[in-house]
């Protein structure tokens, strides 16, 4: 094994070790002192146990649900840069997290819920909902008139459904009072508080299904990144690999949207900043970027509600604020040290 | 908390002696200066005080958002906070117009086109009778403004009075909540119109130390801040039985006092929601709530 093969294995391995490790810290760090004598008290009934209840149902769901959005929407960024072959690409370019913010803005203004029994609040279902219809369209416009997948028809119709769903939802927030309007914006900014581990357990087939694709796609998608013809030249099954990576992505953009609503940052800055250490390898970009992207989201979450307790920043505010500066000075050292 | 514009003087009561010179002030100048006969308000809260103190027929324009009372049904609606239609509001040809003090734009606009302003805050429970003796000394209503104030302050003392010397439960008040889950919580913090109800029903207010109005809350404050008492407050309409049902469900799994008790109260009635002259019954009904009663 060469060194800087074994180097950047390494950093895949550091990088998921960091997330089991902010996983299991975050929920010591909040704005409520605990006793964790109690905490971890089998002595003590749960129904009683204030300091548990709130280490085990408030703030452990909510640093695995940083964790899981974190490193999906990390994963999905990777996947559509390289589908796209766009560096620009983000799990938000092709319109699928406008679709899902549109289904979960017409859930909060005019407030429906799903059937009881299904394990996820309304909104969280009209969001992944919302994805699908973006999903469908985006899919057919650009499998319209071609055998496979247009990338550019793809990003011309991704492109214009962010759009179109955006004007939709300025449209039903127009609709809604100031009340439904504040709780509107505010979802737009990411929220992980997920109270509970339904909504968690409710995206998480999906998330799981979609990273496995991911898994399948590492190889096809480095050849991918030369272009269509050189990748079918070297044996990849281009339009299946481009189908695979267009529906996972969007499912676990979907997916991780209903879950802690449109965070922005992530699926952008994580990839490019995991490339920087390991490499353009998508066999190590994919699961470095997952496992960076998780502790990202769980320190920046641990921010959000501690910084200005007992309020709470909305974490989309934090990834953009720590991740933007960040990427600019590991751009700007990296380059220098390359040059 | 009130601001007029350039033909009206400024309303401020940090003690009750410059009150009094205040309001003496503006009653001087509101002689030099005729009632207004076309009025355009923006603000529901507002509208109902103008309707209360008998200057409804004055009113020719209302905001997008105003329901109460009846009659504003068949006057022009002009649009709301963030979207005036200033068209429609010079095409009224109003003499004053209600705005809110951020709307800062829209307040330049009437400077430029002449047209007088009365700019409004939402603020405490003392600012709503303020508002009101303001509202009436401009529009030319100040003895039936003065009663209804003074009728609103008895209303309240007497809401007071009932709580007096009795425990205070430890309450939350809820005002926005994503329907069938716990998540997406906005509650009241320490100031503003809510606050001053609660405490003056008869509540501790679980959040009275964030200076706020309103917050979102997180399920980690929420069991660490363990209501005796939730009180949700719905702006819209009621929900049905069933669906009524459902969100109590939800709210027994929070694993609060409020919970385990039967404690959480939900409450669709718009009247509690809005600081204007009904504020006295939405003390009544609040204290009520907090104190078992049956009403």
């Amino acid at each position: 094994m060469t060194h800087p093969l074994r180097r950047a294995i390494s950093t895949v391995v550091l990088c998921l070790v960091v997330a089991v490790v902010a996983v299991i810290a975050a929920p010591f760090i909040g704005p409520t002192p605990l006793s964790f004598g109690a905490v971890f008290s089998t002595r003590l009934p749960f129904a009683d146990n204030t300091d548990a209840q709130i280490f085990f149902l408030a703030r452990l769901p909510r640093a695995l649900a940083a964790a899981l959005v974190g490193g999906t929407l990390a994963t999905a960024g990777v996947v559509f840069q390289a589908l796209l072959r766009n560096p620009l690409a983000t799990p938000y370019t092709l319109g699928i997290s406008a679709g899902a913010s549109f289904g979960a803005m017409v859930a909060i203004t005019f407030g429906f819920v799903l059937p009881f029994g299904l394990p996820m609040g309304g909104v969280a279902g009209a969001s992944l909902a919302g994805a699908g219809l973006a999903v469908i369209v985006v899919y057919a416009l650009a499998s319209a008139r071609h055998s496979g997948l247009s990338t550019t028809v793809l990003l011309l119709a991704g492109v214009t459904m962010n759009s179109f769903f955006s004007a939709l939802i300025l449209f039903v927030q127009y609709l809604s009072d100031f009340t439904e309007t504040f709780r509107a914006l505010r979802w737009l900014m990411g929220d992980l508080d997920v109270a509970g581990y339904e909504p968690i357990l409710a995206g998480l087939p999906i998330i799981a299904i979609a990273l496995l694709g991911f898994g399948w796609l590492a190889r096809p998608l480095n050849l991918l990144t030369l272009g269509a013809d050189a990748a079918a030249t070297r044996g990849v099954d281009v339009v299946r690999a481009q189908r695979v990576a267009f529906f996972t992505g969007s499912l676990a953009t979907g997916a991780a949207v209903s879950i802690g609503g449109p965070i922005g940052f992530i699926g952008i800055i994580v990839p490019h900043l995991v490339r920087l250490v390991v490499g353009a390898d998508h066999r190590l970009v994919l699961p470095a970027s997952f496992g960076f992207g998780a502790a990202f989201l769980v320190g920046c979450d641990v921010l959000a509600r501690t910084v200005l307790s007992p309020m709470e920043l909305p974490v989309g505010i934090i990834t953009a604020l720590i991740g933007g500066p960040f990427f600019l000075y590991m751009l700007i050292t990296r380059t220098r040290n390359t040059a | 908390m009130t601001r007029h514009g350039p033909r009206c003087d400024k309303v401020q009561g940090p003690g009750f002696l410059l009150g009094v010179l205040v309001l003496s002030a503006m009653v001087l100048s509101a002689a030099t200066q005729p009632a207004p006969k076309r009025i355009i308000s923006l603000i529901p809260a507002v509208t109902e005080m103008l309707f209360a103190i008998g200057a409804g027929d004055q009113v020719v324009g209302v905001s997008s958002f105003d329901t109460y009372p009846a009659e504003v049904e068949t006057r022009q609606k002009v649009g709301g906070l963030f979207d005036p239609n200033f068209e429609r509001i010079l095409s009224l040809r109003p003499d004053m117009v209600i705005t809110y003090g951020s709307q800062d734009e829209l307040t330049t606009r009437l400077k430029t086109a002449n047209i007088p302003w009365f700019s409004y805050r939402h603020g405490g429970l003392a600012d709503i009778t303020s508002t009101i003796r303001a509202l009436g000394v401009r529009t030319g209503h100040a003895a039936q403004a003065q009663t209804l104030a003074s009728q609103i302050e008895t209303e309240l003392a007497a809401v007071k009075a009932r709580s007096a010397g009795k425990a205070r439960p430890r309450t939350l008040v809820v005002f926005g909540r994503e329907e069938g889950s716990l998540r997406g919580l906005f509650v009241s913090g320490g100031v503003g119109f809510l606050h001053d109800l609660l405490e003056l029903a008869g509540g501790e207010n679980v959040m009275a130390d964030v200076a706020r109005e309103g917050l979102q809350l997180s399920s980690e404050q929420l069991l660490g801040r363990a209501p005796d008492v939730v009180i949700e407050l719905r702006n819209g309409q009621a929900w049905s039985p069933d669906r009524r049902a459902r969100e109590l469900g939800v709210w027994r799994d929070a694993r609060i006092p409020a919970s385990r008790n039967g404690r959480v109260h939900l409450l669709a009635d718009p009247s509690l929601v809005i600081p204007g002259p009904r504020v006295g019954q939405a003390a009544r009904t609040i204290a009520d709530v907090i104190f078992l009663q049956a009403r």
